[in-house]
């Protein structure tokens, strides 16, 4: 064990740190990309059913496949790497969007049309805060699975705890896959308690009974 | 102050909600629209603050077509009440309260202050302020959003059945409320009920509407006393017939001055002969000053005649009462509609000073339908 930790020490911390660096690359693009998108989604609602089905039918192509077939566009590397999962994180993010703002009472919509809210002051003010609390359940599921799959970006050379666990693979290591699958699945962890709290500091004060954080 | 000139709603679909609608209304007046559901009293209402578009006509607030004005701007210079109530669940009070002010980019201060001042008229502590929508009684959210509406001071307030969805004690206590506030603050309101009795209680004038067209308009005696056509008769319902007569308006020219009452100190023995002798079997109960204190029904001296021995100690001291001068139509909508057997008539020291019972009531019935003969000292005569 010791004797692990001298050898790979250096390397595990900047492995972990690399993965931890494609993961939240890929979820930030993934939010910035998919909360607006669900709640432009949720001003069509007949459109966006479909749109989403679409968006569920791409995510069942396998993981690998993607990251293989990005090779010839855009090489190997952390970029592609981080393009390829952020493509993963859209789902849980945008269906959550569209769910928690369309979810958001009626009534309270129409009061604050009626008390003379513009349409974008509708939605900061009102529809987005209400939606917190979905939202942000697609944002954790998205995180919890894009740092299990960061793993794979080893594969293109993107680099992370992927490569221990390859490297394990290659050369009948276990010790090797332990030491990229420990890490990542902490990461992942740490990560869902964060966006737990995140979540909690997020979500208006008057939600608090109504939607507890899990 | 708000006029309707050839107001038309046309859907896509062809088929018409409102059409060809006139109406003048002045400042300060309480116009109620009433009608059976799909009528178009709401979409008329909803058109004047553009929630709905006019498809012809125009609708002018304060001599301004409203088609002229932005309608985000037209919409924050109007009042809006709703019967879903529609609080920010994510907002505390105060900041519901003043939520057009905070559209308006008031200042801190002036939304804390004006959120105070508002708070006031409706007698909730300040404490509320920091509280959330939640954690308030239906009644006392729907006064919440009753004050969003006057935040801004608006001259004119709609309201879309604001009571509908309370139970209906909370409902008299607010409908009595806003009246008061309306008086108090002489706004010009919309309201739209399906409610007859919130409609002829509220009202200065009733629009009665049918299938997107008015049928009557006109104060709630006058729809009383002339009915348009027989919609508007059906529309009014039987129960009725006792506010037809518009000589009696008042709870003192019908009651009885006399009611059997006995003072705070008597023994259950001799209020229960007090009932024998008089043939009741309820009994009001006053203080020397002859200040109403309760009352004492049969039931309960059967019930605690071994354990108490003093009226007092067993008399029921929620007592609803009303003034001399409370209107008739009220009360009667009270004993009828609240099953109440009388109701004790007081003065402003609360002194007793009559009653009116189910019995007086029935005089007044049979007055309406045998003709309108009787004098009013006969149906006092009768009733004592």
């Amino acid at each position: 064990m010791m004797n692990f930790f001298t050898v790979h020490g250096n390397e595990l911390i900047i492995k972990t740190w690399e993965h931890l660096y494609i993961s939240v690359a890929a979820i930030l693009l993934g939010v910035v990309v998919a909360i607006p998108l669900g709640i432009l989604l949720s001003r069509v609602p007949n459109f966006a059913d479909k749109f989403i089905s679409f968006i569920g039918i791409l995510q069942t192509i396998p993981s690998l496949a993607i990251l293989a077939f990005f090779i010839p566009f855009l090489g190997v590397g952390k970029v592609p790497a981080i393009l390829a999962l952020f493509f993963y994180s859209l789902l849980p993010i945008l269906r959550n969007t569209y769910i928690g703002v369309r979810e958001v009472d009626k009534s309270v919509i129409e009061a604050g049309k009626g008390m003379g809210m513009s349409h974008l002051q509708s939605i900061i003010k009102v529809e987005l805060p209400m939606a917190i609390p979905v939202i942000m359940a697609g944002v954790r599921l998205s995180t919890v699975y894009l740092i299990g799959w960061a793993t794979l970006a080893a594969f293109i050379g993107g680099g992370g705890l992927g490569d221990f666990i390859f490297d394990g693979l290659n050369l009948y290591q276990p010790s090797l896959i332990i030491a990229g699958t420990v890490p990542a699945t902490v990461l992942a962890l740490i990560a869902d308690r964060f966006l737990a709290f995140l979540e909690k500091r997020l979500t208006p004060e008057g939600l608090q009974n109504s939607y507890e954080a899990v | 102050m708000l006029e309707f000139h050839n107001v038309t709603k046309r859907y896509d679909n062809g088929k018409s909600a409102v059409n060809n609608l006139n109406l003048k209304i002045e400042k300060g007046e309480f116009i109620c629209f009433i009608g059976p559901s799909g009528c178009g009293k709401t979409t008329t209402m909803k058109m004047v603050n553009r929630l709905i578009d006019i498809t012809d006509g125009a609708i002018l607030v304060d001599g301004k077509d409203i088609k002229d004005q932005d309608p985000v701007a037209l919409r924050r210079s109007i009042g809006y009440v709703i019967q879903q109530i529609g609080l920010m669940p994510h907002m505390t009070i105060e900041e519901n309260i003043v939520l057009v002010g905070t559209l308006l980019k008031w200042t801190k201060e002036k939304k804390e202050e004006r959120a105070r001042e508002l708070l006031k008229l409706v007698d909730l502590p300040e404490e509320y302020l920091d509280k959330y929508p939640h954690e308030l009684s239906g009644g006392q959210q729907q006064r919440i959003g009753v004050l969003r509406a006057l935040a801004a001071n608006p001259p004119l307030i709609l309201m879309d059945e604001p009571f509908g969805a309370l139970d209906p004690i909370t409902r008299d206590s607010l409908q009595e409320e806003f009246k008061k506030l309306q008086r108090e603050l002489n706004k010009t309101i919309v309201f739209v009920t399906h409610d007859m009795d919130e409609a002829i209680k509220l009202a200065d004038r009733i629009v009665i509407m049918r299938d997107g067209e008015i049928v009557q308009v006109d104060t709630p005696d006058e729809i009383l006393r002339n009915p348009a056509n027989e919609f508007v008769e059906e529309f009014l319902g039987k129960e009725r017939l006792i506010q037809g007569r518009p000589d009696v308006t008042t709870v003192g020219q019908i009651m009885n001055s006399a009611p059997v009452t006995v003072q705070t100190g008597t023994t259950l023995k001799s209020a229960i002969s007090t009932m024998r002798d008089k043939r009741v079997d309820s009994l009001l109960i006053t203080d020397s000053d002859n200040v109403l204190k309760g009352y004492l029904d049969i039931e309960a001296i059967n019930l605690n005649y071994k354990k108490a021995n003093k009226v007092e100690e067993v008399m029921e001291t929620e007592i609803y009462s009303v003034f001399q001068d409370s209107l008739l139509r009220d009360t009667v909508h009270k004993i009828l509609r609240r099953g109440a057997q009388y109701v004790p008539v007081v003065d402003e020291d609360r002194r007793l000073v009559g009653i009116v019972t189910r019995a007086t009531l029935a005089t007044l019935v049979y007055d309406t339908i045998w003709g309108d003969g009787t004098e009013l000292e006969e149906i006092i005569a009768i009733a004592e």
